[in-house]
């Protein structure tokens, strides 16, 4: 039990997109909205689809926000996932309203700012990755899927940048918390290796490594 | 640098992949896994999969190939064919889609788009378009239900007014299909799509016509869509994905390679 990997079942839709990237890796990962079964899970998997808003209220529904603050394990946001990790979100229901979130990492998520390109930020952008443990081996320039309108500003929780129009967050991350903006589920064999990396991760070697950075 | 997509089109026709020229006489070219597996092998940056009979006869594609191609491919796929409701919406999501496409439904009611934006996002919301050239008016005009050749009809729609309204009612991208040009081989139609791409605010993917590597180039230089999609240069071994993202890359094109 302790090796699982938890998906935490936010009630939206796709979330088998997630599931089978990490099935493609590991026999031991499940879905679970389970209070004893996240809190018991090794590390934990926030993804997410849709907006904030209705993903926030999802998480309420099921009496999760506290729960998911409390985590001490290593907990991985995807997409919208990574934004719900964030202190407020601008982005519920196509409503420019702020939207708390979980308060997690002290970052707020507001409009891209594209530059006149294109919104959504949809395709296969390079990312710059820091040394932050789930980018071991990533090279800079990597190439990882992107579907977005909405972004967390560089910050000194960004572990990862990408430009679209503006640099934005590719990643954040504070403590046993890490966020990607990216589909590391649809991002072929980088996007493998970054969940690989997330594998890799449990409580006692991630606090052994970012105490050594610390240092 | 944001990448420019290739993007291999997968028709599907009862639970097979199947290519027609001019949307008819649909040959088969073999089954749907393992041909997905095998473009997002050879570096197809996303793949999309159109049931071609579903809106003309009415009925909802088989899902469960959905999910046999989610749990198989690491990259995107958009499945299109027949989905008129958000039930619909929400099975092909829920089994792995990373988008859904609509078409004929929502020029039977354009209200669809919108209600799909605010239950799922309007970043899997894709609108594809059937566009011709009507001489008689030298305008662009869009067509519905263009799956079965005895269901198409033309619509009351300029083309451009089309791009329009399914951006104002919420699209995430849009895939501007042009149909006197499907299957020829000839090109992409360049002034088409550049008159699409100026009032098109979110991406763009050019379908129809490519028959050469150059093809995709000067749609991307010519015509700047987010993405080129094709389906018999690639189904036949005309174009290997892997030589045409080396040649767009030797030509200055950001591409993944």
């Amino acid at each position: 039990m302790s090796q699982t990997t938890v998906i935490i079942d936010t009630g939206c839709a796709n979330l088998s997109s997630v599931r089978y990237a990490f099935e493609r890796l590991t026999d031991d990962v499940i879905v679970s909205d389970d209070h004893q079964v996240i809190k018991a899970a090794q590390r934990v998997v926030l993804p997410g689809v849709g907006t904030a808003g209705a993903a926030m209220a999802s998480l309420r529904d099921k009496q999760l926000v506290e729960l998911i603050q409390g985590l001490k394990q290593p907990v991985l946001g995807v997409c919208l996932g990574m934004q719900m990790m964030g202190t407020l979100s601008k982005e519920q229901g196509g409503k420019l309203i702020d939207c708390e979130c979980l308060g997690l990492i002290p970052t707020n998520t507001t409009e891209l700012d594209s530059q006149g390109q294109p919104l959504p930020h949809m395709g296969w952008n390079q990312i710059e990755p820091s040394a932050h443990p789930l980018f071991n081996g990533i090279e800079a320039g990597s190439y990882l899927y992107f579907v977005h309108s909405y972004r967390a500003p560089v910050s000194e929780y960004t572990i990862a940048k990408c430009q679209y129009g503006e640099t934005f967050s590719a990643a954040i991350a504070k403590d046993n918390f890490m966020g990607v903006q990216f589909h590391p589920e649809k991002s072929a064999a980088v996007g493998a290796a970054i969940l690989r990396n997330f594998l890799a991760l449990d409580t006692a070697s991630l606090n052994a490594i970012l105490q050594e950075t610390m240092r | 640098m944001l990448a420019k997509r290739i993007v291999p089109c997968l028709d599907v026709k009862d639970g097979k992949v199947v290519k027609g020229v001019q949307f008819r006489n649909h040959e088969i070219v073999g089954d749907i896994v393992p041909l997905a597996a095998r473009y997002a092998e050879e570096g197809a940056d996303e793949l999309v999969f159109y049931d071609i009979t579903a809106s003309a006869h009415d009925r909802v594609i088989d899902k469960s190939w959905v999910s046999r191609v989610a749990e198989r491919i690491d990259i995107p796929f958009c499945v299109a064919g027949g989905i008129k409701t958000l039930a619909q919406a929400r099975e092909k999501l829920a089994f792995g889609a990373d988008k859904i496409s609509i078409n004929s439904p929502a020029l039977s009611d354009p209200s669809l788009i919108k209600r799909l934006q605010d239950e799922f996002g309007r970043q899997c919301i894709v609108i594809g378009i059937d566009s011709y050239y009507d001489e008689l008016s030298d305008s662009y005009k869009v067509k519905q239900f263009t799956g079965d050749e005895s269901a198409t009809k033309d619509t009351q729609w300029f083309t451009q007014d089309w791009v329009e309204e399914v951006q104002k009612q919420g699209c995430g991208e849009i895939v501007l299909n042009v149909m006197n040009q499907d299957g020829v081989r000839q090109g992409y139609d360049l002034k088409q799509l550049s008159i699409v791409r100026a009032i098109c605010d979110v991406p763009l993917i050019a379908s129809g016509g490519a028959g050469t590597m150059a093809h995709f180039k000067d749609v991307f230089e010519t015509a700047k869509v987010d993405a080129a999609l094709a389906a018999s240069v690639f189904h036949k071994g005309i174009i290997d994905i892997n030589a045409l993202k080396a040649y767009l890359a030797k030509h200055s094109i950001t591409i993944r390679c």
